[in-house]
């Protein structure tokens, strides 16, 4: 169980900031996506600067193993557009309706928020109808 | 630990998350992402009987991957209800006054407005559907916000950026055509 407990205060670090940062208001969201102000943006990119940095170091500092004794290797995502572009469409009409990603969706229901929970179930059989569907979807 | 109460402010907040990716790959080399956890709730709550060959796989290999959503789902326990923030959202002059002309009395009172997320048939189908979206989406696209934007765009993958247009181009869509529709 130990082996876990690294993922488990990540995790916890992760939620905490994700309500403490306020990207999982649904306002914050519709700002946004109003271009009304940096907050959003000012998360996302120093985000993605933060990993692209840390990613470079990494890889400058040559063959590293992880704490359990893994070579650290950066998975390549599947190559393709229509699934990137299509599926990345129908999940952002989602968001922008109801604000709330994957991440900030796991946080606000652990606020105990009902609503959150609900968007949590309606994911999940979004997910699911996804996979029973796959084989007739345009790659 | 007056920090631990208010809000933070993006400077603070994005090189936190920004940070998971080196984290997760340093403890185990994981990948630092949420939305497969769908996935995997639905491979474990699968019934013999309905056989989609997507949800058939050894879950138990991503255990860390759902404690780490325990977590997130703690760490929001914790941030929003035992260092809950006693200010509003400190939302912009322009998103304050779109937000009133859509009908909120008190815009960023609370992270999600009462008049979407409160009990009600009405609400709970529309959370519902909406949620349908966004896990089908992020499945179909591989990856949310974590996987593709964060993860993706910090290790340069071109498929990623893809996937960021396609989210962004949703977003505007629903933000600027259907929400002030809906609110009306």
């Amino acid at each position: 169980m130990t082996r876990y407990l690294p993922y488990l205060l990540i995790g916890i670090l992760f939620g905490f900031v994700l309500i403490k940062s306020e990207a999982a208001s649904w306002y914050r969201i519709q700002e946004m996506f109003h271009f009304q102000s940096f907050h959003m943006y000012g998360i996302l990119f120093s985000a993605i600067a933060t990993g692209a940095i840390s990613i470079q170091i990494i890889k400058r500092l040559g063959k590293r193993k992880a704490l359990d004794g893994q070579a650290i290797d950066i998975p390549e995502k599947a190559p393709g557009t229509k699934s990137y572009v299509i599926g990345g469409l129908i999940f952002g009409l989602g968001w922008g309706l109801i604000g709330l990603c994957p991440g900030p969706m796991f946080a606000l229901a652990g606020t105990g928020s009902l609503g959150a929970i609900v968007v949590l179930a309606g994911a999940l059989h979004g997910t699911w109808l996804y996979g029973a569907l796959k084989q007739h979807l345009p790659r | 630990m007056d920090w631990l109460t208010h809000p933070w402010p993006w400077y603070v907040a994005g090189p936190l998350i920004g940070s998971m990716v080196p984290m997760m790959l340093f403890i185990g080399n994981r990948s630092f992402g949420i939305s497969s956890n769908l996935r995997h709730l639905c491979a474990i709550t699968q019934p013999p009987t309905v056989d989609v060959k997507f949800f058939r796989y050894n879950w138990r290999e991503h255990t860390w991957s759902l404690v780490f959503v325990i977590g997130t789902a703690l760490g929001g326990y914790l941030a929003g209800v035992v260092f809950a923030n006693p200010v509003p959202v400190e939302l912009s002059q322009a998103a304050q006054s779109m937000l009133t002309s859509w009908g909120f009395t008190q815009p960023g009172l609370d992270l999600v407005p009462e008049e979407l997320f409160h009990t009600s048939v009405h609400n709970f189908t529309f959370l519902f559907a909406c949620g349908v979206l966004v896990g089908f989406g992020t499945r179909y696209a591989g990856g949310c916000t974590s996987g593709h934007a964060i993860t993706g765009l910090s290790t340069l993958q071109l498929a990623s950026l893809y996937a960021v247009l396609g989210i962004f181009g949703g977003g505007l869509a629903a933000s600027w055509l259907l929400v002030p529709r809906m609110l009306q």
